[in-house]
């Protein structure tokens, strides 16, 4: 998109250049009042590229999504396509999402109990722990995981068939590739982040509840009654309906960092790159929204209840 | 003879590009380029790296569309077709790409088979005996079915592409420079499978090369395209449309160039034009 650089770096090597120049020249420079207005107008005018290609790139990528919409209920992909996309993200996501899980469940046991202890409150811990996986943590480490295992991977994959013209040939040979590439992967990684989202979230709650019970002395009764407290229905329904829209948001922004991938080995790297920054900012994005916006519901359907 | 009876007879063109322009960001490519091609002719596109031969072979396939212009195939428009309209289309197109394009993570086989798996409704026992026929029709053994794509040759690769290009039964067959990179030999296999081909049947081919060998063997016509840099103005550029041997004859300084090889002023004036090609 900037073949001389972005347009920052245009910017300041200009600067130089005119500084340098003004250095140099002798009594024709101009006078500082045209210079600044000079260097002003290019700031705006950089300013202003780099809003106009970002709307471009923005209204893309909505078009890809429509796309994709579309050809996944007008026809449904191949069983051959979809298998392996589902084997990737449902099955060899799962043993490191499961330790991710347990990993996490009992950093939060470690670190949350040495807190409520100064107040006296460690049987609490069952609930905090618990509440904090089922309804953040599960589901937005189980899309992190995800987005770095198989997004980047997507893109790579995809950036790859992108430079060796394996996608112009799917055309050619009369098969669209949002059709035959990108609906398996959204399908895959929509069908199968939930289930990765449950695990994410059982091997927490195990590894909080081992590290609770056997090395702090938590009395399993109290720990258990304070989880089933403060965790209810609603707190896993917000988790594994967040993770639906996080799948989607990975598998449509690596399939589509994939398809715009630039050319070369650096074309594909930096699709493989960019498509887990963006899915990962997205991801934290949809977070805070959809917490925001369930937070809501939570409030409209149970006036006198507390989030 | 059927394609000699073919191409005698007063036919209307199979391909008809009518005034293209195709623009990518700042850089105009093609400009208003008009060609007709005959069904059964065997055409050399011609012109040195950057011309834009490959693109007009992906404009007239519907990967890249025209910034302005009309692209008829057998009297369709066919940057009016919808996208379903298109993918029909393209079962009547061949397309062999310059690396052959082969899908990576299937097996020989199942990318020969992809086209006749995707549109046709064929039995698997079907599907192995067409494909395997292919393959020996370009001289490759059964045994390479099941070999992934990385496991070959680039020669062996260009074969297995121009076998998947033929498994539909093409109109029009679009090669993409299909000897470059390869040996003497295996270049001149390539030529013998593109006379094989026509020969079987009275298919319409685009061959885009930079090899004359290639061009002297293989085309009825020939058309070389020079990049826009080069033109003089109000110049087209189509700076040749002919057989090949009014082409060994032709008198322009830049045509003769290319068919023998030599730089000339090129280099002198790419510096001046600060841009390389």
């Amino acid at each position: 998109m900037y073949p001389w650089g972005a347009p920052q770096y245009r910017r300041a090597r200009r600067l130089c250049t005119n500084f340098m120049s003004t250095v140099a020249s002798d009594n024709s420079k101009p006078q500082l009042s045209t210079r600044i207005t000079g260097w002003f107008t290019d700031w705006v005018s950089d300013w202003g590229e780099l809003v106009i290609s970002s709307c471009v790139s923005l209204g893309d990528f909505c078009l890809f999504i429509f796309s994709t919409f579309r050809w996944m209920f007008s026809r449904i992909p191949r069983g051959e396509t979809l298998w392996p996309n589902f084997y990737q993200v449902g099955v060899s996501s799962l043993p490191v999402v499961a330790l991710t899980g347990t990993f996490i469940g009992v950093v939060l046991a470690l670190q949350s109990s040495s807190q409520l202890g100064h107040y006296g409150l460690t049987n609490q811990l069952g609930g905090v722990i618990n509440l904090t996986l089922v309804r953040e943590l599960g589901p937005v480490l189980a899309a992190t995981m995800l987005a770095g295992r198989v997004g980047s991977a997507m893109a790579a994959e995809l950036g790859t068939m992108r430079v060796t013209e394996q996608i112009d040939a799917l055309s050619a040979m009369g098969a669209d590739p949002i059709h035959y590439l990108v609906v398996p992967r959204f399908l895959a990684c929509l069908f199968f982040i939930p289930t990765l989202t449950i695990m994410a979230d059982f091997m927490g709650v195990a590894g909080g509840y081992f590290y609770s019970n056997i090395w702090l002395n938590i009395d399993q009764h109290y720990y258990w009654t304070n989880s089933a407290k403060f965790v209810n229905n609603f707190d896993l329904f917000t988790g594994i309906l967040k993770s639906l829209f996080f799948g989607s948001a990975i598998s449509l922004i690596s399939c589509y960092q994939g398809f715009n991938c630039k050319a070369g080995a650096e074309g594909v790297g930096k699709a493989a790159t960019s498509s887990f920054v963006f899915a990962f900012i997205v991801i934290l994005i949809l977070d805070l929204s959809l917490g925001l916006t369930l937070k809501a519901v939570y409030e409209s359907w149970y006036p006198g209840g507390t989030y | 003879m059927m394609i000699e009876q073919l191409l005698d007879q007063e036919q209307e063109s199979i391909v008809d590009v009518e005034s293209l322009s195709v623009t990518f960001g700042n850089q105009e490519v093609l400009k208003d380029i008009t060609l007709k091609i005959p069904p059964g002719q065997t055409l050399a596109l011609l012109g040195e790296s950057g011309c834009g031969k490959t693109v007009l072979m992906k404009s007239i396939i519907g990967l890249v569309k025209p910034t302005c212009g009309k692209i008829e195939f057998d009297g369709e428009n066919i940057n009016q077709l919808t996208e379903r309209q298109l993918s029909r289309m393209r079962l009547r197109y061949g397309f062999i790409f310059q690396n052959a394009a082969l899908f990576d993570s299937m097996t020989i086989g199942q990318n020969v088979a992809f086209p006749l798996r995707q549109h046709g409704r064929f039995s698997d026992n079907q599907i192995r005996e067409m494909v395997l026929s292919r393959l020996s029709e370009v001289g490759l053994p059964d045994s390479v079915v099941f070999k992934k794509p990385a496991e070959l040759s680039g020669g062996m690769r260009k074969r297995v592409g121009l076998a998947r290009a033929l498994i539909m039964n093409p109109e029009l067959i679009m090669y993409d420079e299909p000897t470059t990179g390869l040996d003497p030999i295996m270049s001149d296999v390539i030529n013998e499978l593109i006379l094989r081909t026509r020969s079987r049947n009275p298919v319409t081919s685009i061959v885009v090369t930079h090899d004359m060998h290639t061009a002297s063997k293989v085309a009825d016509r020939v058309v070389m395209l020079i990049p826009r840099q080069r033109l003089d103005p109000g110049e087209n550029q189509v700076i040749f449309d002919g057989s090949v041997k009014e082409l060994e004859t032709c008198r322009d300084r830049r045509v003769q160039q290319f068919v023998n090889g030599e730089a000339g002023e090129r280099l002198m004036e790419m510096r001046a034009n600060g841009h390389d090609q």
